[in-house]
């Protein structure tokens, strides 16, 4: 059996008296788009905010590669290679592509101007920027120089995506992609998804759209009542099932 | 029928002007500084012509000495107005700071450097308080400056005992920022050049440096930058003591501007350095601006109430033009802010 990229076993998040996750598991294999879908309270966000660094769990224990792994922050969890597209984007609209593209990573020039001046390599950032893009093929984008705030909301996704693909080693979480966007941006986004799933990196996609999930995930984790309920097939199972699944109506199939 | 179907349609004169606004607000958007240079440069040239004294070598030494206090603070206010934060402590601190300076020298006869070294301490310890206030109290900027203004200002009447003290009793550095060089014919005081150094390496390290970079990245949205992995609150501590550091720059400069050192100065240069700031076309939601614009926004200011006077206009109109050229500042910061791909 091939180690999972990513696992976590027993998690447990209690805020209060309102336990967020009673015992999650989750496995990412290597290569694979794993969406997870679940009801409003299911724990979703409670299990991609511990994988993200972005809340400690209680309890359980999560493994990266085979190793355990604890973050404390969103930045441990970058530093070990995990890349989290945020629902909110986290892209500072007045500054550039490229800036974006690097921030809070940025690149120095070489020499005396970047250690005693701490000069950034803005054209080496630009670049590559553009390089990223391409790889992705956002050709929508034309200058890497633009400032976000003027791109539409496909591209500003696609920024944060070009973001994530560029710097995640590991693996890459996408928490709601498609949630703002029209049609033709959500297929832009899609393919981008499997683009980057294409270039070997593993893909969790959280997303409440059916058909998007159906039509890119290789997997599907169902979360209800803080735990994983089941893990199914799209190709297996209907649509219809698997939302019986996530609301209770119906007892996940045993073989998953 | 084929005559009309050939006639190319004629361009709607709304659509046109629509275009060229849009035009407009795309390159005011790109930059930012645009707008404040186009207004300093008309407002020069509108003066030179009504009156000759204007352009005269005294009077634009004049008008430098008069921006160079209020234009080194709007340095320090435009890195803490870019984090979307706003400090009016900034006139309070570099009068505490400058009777600090003065008053050790003068009673306790320390030498001209080391004074002056403790009060660009003085200067970046208040700072600092107002970035710990910010970030852990985590209180809004404009109550924690309003607060740490009446502060700094009562330590300032207690320490100086609301005394005055003489430019005669200081040793001179103190008072070198108040000294001329000749350049082609106009006299130009230490503290004006220090003040065009000082945007200088403020503007390079704002924009090529990763800390210019999370400080617009901070004011602009804050959230997003956290989750990018940049400290926000180590980049705002950092912004509110850099500014205190710059704010004892200002004093050192306002020491030699008025040849002593009185707890009573300055009392509106806070909300002037902010009126530079804003008419600069530095945007108070903050990650929008640079710091050569609010070097212009001083100077417009300055030549206005300069050229004003010259024109024989009472003091009045010239408050109500500044007053004027503030909302305009603004009402464009909103229009650029709208700006679509």
């Amino acid at each position: 059996m091939t180690t999972p990229v990513l696992q976590a076993t027993g998690l447990v998040k209690r805020y209060g008296k309102v336990t967020a996750l009673a015992g999650a598991d989750l496995e990412l294999l290597p290569g694979e788009i794993l969406a997870v879908i679940g009801d409003n309270g299911a724990g979703k966000s409670s299990l991609i905010k511990a994988l993200s660094g972005a809340v400690v769990p209680d309890e359980g224990e999560i493994r990266l590669d085979g190793e355990p792994v604890s973050f404390s922050t969103p930045i441990d969890a970058r530093k070990a290679g995990i890349e989290t597209v945020h629902q909110s984007l986290a892209v500072s609209p007045s500054l550039d592509i490229a800036s974006n593209l690097f921030l809070g990573r940025e690149r120095r020039r070489k020499g005396v101007l970047g250690s005693v001046f701490r000069m950034l390599d803005r054209q080496g950032m630009r670049e590559e920027a553009r390089r990223q893009l391409d790889a992705l093929g956002i050709m929508t984008i034309q200058n890497p120089g633009q400032a976000v705030e003027t791109l539409s909301g496909g591209q500003r996704q696609a920024v944060a995506v070009a973001r994530a693909a560029a710097f995640g080693s590991r693996v890459v979480i996408m928490d709601e992609p498609t949630a703002a966007l029209g049609v033709r941006e959500s297929r832009a986004v899609l393919d981008l998804i499997l683009q980057v799933r294409d270039r070997g990196l593993p893909v969790i996609l959280i997303s409440h759209n059916m058909p998007h999930v159906f039509e890119v995930a290789d997997r599907i984790h169902i979360q209800r009542l803080g735990r994983r309920k089941a893990v199914v097939d799209p190709k297996s199972v209907s649509m219809s099932d698997a939302v019986a699944i996530m609301t209770g109506a119906m007892e996940p199939p045993e073989a998953a | 029928m084929t005559t009309t179907a050939t006639r190319p349609p004629a361009p709607l004169p709304e659509q046109r002007d629509r275009s060229v606004l849009t035009r407009l607000q795309h390159l005011l958007h790109a930059q930012a500084t645009i707008g404040p240079a186009v207004v300093l440069l008309v407002a020069v040239i509108v003066f030179a012509l009504l009156s000759e004294r204007f352009l005269t070598p005294g009077n634009i030494s004049l008008i430098l000495q008069q921006v160079a206090v209020v234009g080194t603070l709007a340095v320090g206010q435009t890195i803490v107005i870019l984090t979307a934060g706003i400090d009016l402590s900034c006139g309070a601190i570099m009068v505490l700071t400058s009777i600090v300076m003065a008053k050790v020298a003068a009673g306790t006869g320390l030498p001209g450097l080391p004074a002056l070294l403790l009060g660009f301490a003085v200067g970046t310890l208040c700072g600092l308080l107002n970035g710990l206030l910010v970030t852990r109290l985590k209180l809004p900027p404009f109550i924690v400056t309003l607060g740490t203004l009446n502060v700094f200002f009562a330590v300032n009447l207690w320490y100086s005992g609301s005394a005055t003290i003489r430019g005669t009793d200081m040793p001179s550095l103190l008072l070198w920022t108040g000294q001329t060089i000749n350049i082609g014919g106009t006299r130009i005081t230490y503290g004006s050049i220090m003040l065009v150094v000082l945007v200088a390496a403020m503007a390079f390290v704002l924009k090529n440096t990763a800390w210019g970079r999370h400080v617009y990245s901070t004011g602009d949205d804050l959230e997003a930058s956290r989750l990018s992995g940049i400290r926000t609150a180590r980049v705002l501590l950092s912004v509110y003591a850099t500014a205190g550091l710059i704010y004892a720059v200002a004093a050192w400069t306002l020491i030699g501007r008025i040849a002593s050192a009185s707890p009573q100065a300055g009392q509106t240069d806070n909300l002037d350095s902010i009126t530079a700031v804003v008419i600069g076309g530095t945007s108070l939601f903050g990650g929008r601006g640079a710091v050569v614009g609010s070097l212009i926004g001083a100077l417009i200011v300055g030549v206005f109430r300069n050229g004003l006077a010259l024109a024989g206009v009472d003091v009045l109109w010239q408050t109500m033009a500044v007053g004027v050229l503030i909302i305009v500042a603004v009402s464009l910061d909103q229009w650029i802010r709208k700006v679509k791909a």
